[in-house]
């Protein structure tokens, strides 16, 4: 039985807060869980929290590239929050810009962010 | 085993012929040749202990430079060595402390017999091996001062300075290469993280050259700065170096890049909503 990442909503957001080393299967699920709570909620913005993350490959890369561009198509826009320096460093050398994807450094102000961006299209 | 034991005794005879004159000799000599740049008080200290602990070794029956019997020996020249590579003076003034030795012994050679010249050759062969010990002690020390140095440049070079609640610069002054940028990043992100600024400031005013190799770093470390939800903005681009960008084709892509470290502030404060008005009340 694989671990599952929960997911919790603050009013139209859903807060994703990844605390568990992250594999393949783990991540899947995720995906899966997030698409159906987006829809299911009428979530307007997702944030991802990555704090306690310290590793990561590209996979995991994927994995937030891939979140947000479902997320968008829900109609719910992604943050990213609390990246580590050292993992910032190892996505941009490993060539992941995740060019699709907000981030904002702590989850205060990815929420504020999310709260901007949803008074702008309201 | 007897005949090492006979080399030895000869050798230590050699060394006894006088034992104070030959010191006191030597130490005339080591100190003619670093030409009054150490105080006559500490040669002496330092030769006497040597002389004796050669003497030492030599009545313990060493006669390998590298032997368990000159351990002592060998921790005193390196001490010396290291000394001398801190004050400044060259491998040959070092070297020199040892090699003065053999010149001070060679009026024994005169009127000797064959067996002191023998034990001095052998003995000679013994003061080679210290003095070539002492110029590896002393490049060795010199090397590890150097690795020193160049580290604490990379420490001073880099300074993060918060300029304003939620906005930090990195004036960067000198040639980037690999190391300082892989530097610079890492103290550029950790500051945004200690300080929690959405806004930070790369200058580059102090920076001679930009090719292409310097502007990838750049790119990577403000990619890395927008990963974990920061805005950099590049100042200080003088002119010569705005015409090289251009002209090796290098793109920055939607980074800000601004002339003056001036105006990046004003930008970084408009987007971190800091609003400045002038006393006269008009806005600037």
């Amino acid at each position: 039985m694989t671990e599952r990442v929960p997911i919790l909503r603050i009013g139209e957001v859903l807060l994703v807060s990844i605390q568990v080393d992250l594999d393949d299967q783990t991540v899947m699920n995720l995906q899966e869980d997030l698409a159906e709570q987006i829809v299911a909620r009428s979530a307007r913005g997702v944030v991802i929290d990555i704090t306690a993350v310290e590793i990561v490959d590209s996979f995991v890369g994927r994995m937030l590239a891939t979140i947000a561009a479902i997320s968008r198509m829900l109609d719910a826009e992604t943050v990213v929050v609390g990246m580590r320096p050292a993992v910032a460093i190892t996505l941009v050398e490993l060539g992941l810009s995740l060019g699709g994807v907000r981030t904002a450094l702590d989850l205060e102000k990815g929420l504020a962010l999310l709260g901007r961006s949803n008074a702008g299209r309201a | 085993m007897v005949a090492k034991q006979d080399g030895s005794a000869r050798l230590l005879k050699l060394l006894s012929t006088g034992e104070q004159d030959l010191a006191a000799q030597w130490i005339t000599q080591v100190s003619a040749g670093l030409a009054g740049r150490i105080s006559r008080a500490e040669l002496d200290r330092e030769l006497n202990e040597l002389f004796t602990a050669l003497v030492e070794a030599l009545r313990a029956g060493g006669q390998d430079a590298h032997g368990e019997e000159l351990s002592e020996l060998r921790a005193l020249l390196t001490e010396l060595s290291r000394n001398r590579a801190r004050q400044g003076f060259t491998p040959s003034e070092t070297a020199l402390s040892v090699f003065a030795l053999k010149h001070v012994l060679e009026p024994v050679l005169e009127g000797g017999t064959k067996d002191d010249v023998l034990a001095y050759l052998r003995l000679s062969r013994l003061l080679d091996d210290l003095g070539l010990f002492t110029i590896e002690t002393y490049t060795r020390a010199r090397e590890e001062i150097i690795a020193a140095q160049a580290d604490q440049l990379l420490e001073l070079s880099t300074p993060v300075v918060k300029l304003w609640d939620g906005v930090i610069a990195v004036p960067l002054v000198g040639t980037l290469d690999s190391a300082r940028t892989q530097v610079v990043m890492e103290k550029l992100l950790q500051a945004l993280v200690d300080t929690g600024s959405e806004q930070a400031i790369i200058d580059i005013t102090g920076v001679p050259a930009v090719d292409t190799q310097v502007a990838q770093h750049l790119l990577k470390t403000i990619v890395a700065a927008r990963l974990m939800g920061a805005e950099c903005t590049v100042s200080g681009i003088r002119p010569q170096i705005a015409q090289t960008i251009v002209a090796l084709g290098i793109e920055f892509g939607d980074i800000v890049t601004k002339a003056s470290l001036a105006d990046a502030l004003q930008l970084a404060l408009k987007k971190a909503g800091v609003e400045m008005i002038s006393p006269a009340g008009g806005r600037r």
